[in-house]
């Protein structure tokens, strides 16, 4: 039965893409400066995002991804939406996402304060300098930037091999003196693990990048977040993943603000991409409990591959 | 506190506090985003941007969008906040604004700890957010 709804997601979300692919109007939409005429009724795209984003949240979830890192390649390239609209909901989705997710696993321990806060501080400041680099850009070089983001990251999800818990051997000055150490209860074994950081310093310079990544794009930086803190800084996976979905609520508040300053958000598309992610999350979620397809991280990492030549070739204007 | 490591694999109290507060904002942020969103599609309220011109906007540049549409920056859509798509940034400004609520509470916990290290970055967070919610630094230029 479960085999059988996954075929059906993957089935409608293929159909969905399809269908806008078939969409004269909308393949039309390779120029920038072709605007097609609203030949639709004004209720028809926000059902479609709905239903679209409901899909996407499913297969989120199952890739083990974030939905901002779906949403704004998937949406900008099959949609009518400019993309500083895209940017600017995408980071709305991604801010949702984690502050639905994160008082949970504050509550488990599995998102440290002590990890996140001074991790946050870096990357939300240069998050805001990120939006505001984005919006200053012409389009075709943002598009240009998102299309090589991207298929950088469809490559990190098929070669990144992360550590269950790595071992850190000694504390470096820097994660000592902020404490950045804990534990956290382990269901599987039972026991209690402790974890600390090294290579605080070079972490955190990388999050000078992740942060304007974030802002600049609107993908969320979960991604990013989780082989840093987890290859490089040496905090075990649970941990690595629980304080980078937390980390999201902080770091995508400041850019999401810039763009819903900027005038960014349009509501008309920004709460059925919202509420349809935030749906198809829980639905993916109760999915994920009886199965684990790994086929489905290999359809997303096709798709957004397929999604980042896409944006590529339209920023070269091809 | 500093330079110290909690051995305990429980969350410290401040965190408990922190994700409660967190957990009902950002359920009601999005529960009344839903609300508003309905009471806009109804069109119990008269919108700012007619309904049909939308499709046309969403095409554009923000900044041809905002020029056309006669869109207000910053946080000038609070005079307008009657209108049916203006009162769905209810939601998503309470939303953006649940981080730095919460932020505050992080303040006296770690001044009791004399957490010195953490109490200026919980200070100096607040500040960025506050900064980039302000709309300053976009409708400055």
């Amino acid at each position: 039965m479960c085999t059988r709804l996954l075929e059906k997601t993957n089935v409608m979300l293929l159909t969905i893409l399809s269908l806008f692919y078939a969409y004269p109007a909308l393949a039309a939409q390779q120029g920038p400066e072709v605007l097609p005429n609203p030949d639709k009724p004004w209720w028809f795209w926000p059902l479609v995002l709905l239903v679209f984003c409901f899909v996407l949240g499913i297969i989120a979830v199952l890739a083990g991804v974030g939905g901002g890192v779906l949403y704004v390649p998937l949406v900008s390239g099959f949609f009518p939406f400019h993309l500083d609209f895209v940017r600017g909901t995408g980071l709305l989705v991604a801010l949702a996402g984690a502050l639905a997710a994160g008082p949970g696993l504050l509550r488990r321990n599995l998102a440290n304060l002590r990890l996140a806060l001074p991790v946050a501080l870096i990357a939300s400041t240069c998050a805001i300098l990120g939006a505001f680099l984005g919006l200053a850009l012409p389009t075709n070089i943002v598009q240009i930037c998102l299309g090589c983001t991207i298929i950088l990251i469809a490559l990190l999800l098929t070669f990144s091999k992360n550590v269950e818990r790595p071992e850190v051997k000694e504390q470096d000055f820097i994660g000592k003196a902020l404490g950045m150490s804990g534990s956290y209860f382990e269901e599987s074994t039972g026991e209690n693990v402790g974890w600390k950081t090294h290579r605080t310093l070079l972490g955190l310079f990388l999050f000078i990048i992740i942060g304007i990544m974030a802002g600049m794009f609107g993908l969320g930086a979960g991604w990013a977040n989780v082989p840093v803190l987890n290859l490089l800084m040496g905090a075990p996976l649970k941990i690595a993943v629980g304080t980078s979905k937390f980390l999201l609520s902080i770091t995508d508040t400041s850019a999401a603000w810039v763009y819903l300053n900027k005038g960014c958000v349009i509501p008309m598309m920004a709460i059925p991409s919202i509420v349809g992610l935030m749906l198809g999350s829980f639905v993916g979620v109760r999915i994920l409990a009886v199965a684990k397809p790994k086929i489905i991280r290999y359809i997303v990492i096709g798709v957004l591959l397929f999604a980042g030549v896409k944006a590529l070739l339209k920023g070269l204007g091809i | 506190m500093k330079g110290t490591t909690n051995t305990s694999a429980k969350a410290s109290p401040e965190q408990i506090k922190y994700a409660d507060l967190l957990f009902w904002g950002s359920w009601f942020s999005i529960l009344l985003m839903i609300i508003t969103y309905l009471v806009y599609l109804a069109g119990i309220l008269d919108p700012y941007v007619p309904v049909d011109k939308i499709q046309t906007y969403w095409q554009l540049p923000v900044h041809e969008y905002v020029e056309k549409a006669r869109i207000p920056l910053g946080w000038g859509w609070v005079k307008f906040v009657t209108k049916g798509d203006f009162l769905n940034f209810l939601g998503i400004a309470l939303l953006g604004g649940m981080t730095i609520i919460c932020f505050f509470t992080l303040i006296p916990a770690y001044v009791k700890k004399k957490d010195w290290p953490f109490l200026i970055i919980s200070i100096c967070e607040i500040l960025i957010l506050a900064l980039a919610a302000s709309g300053i630094l976009a409708v400055g230029h």
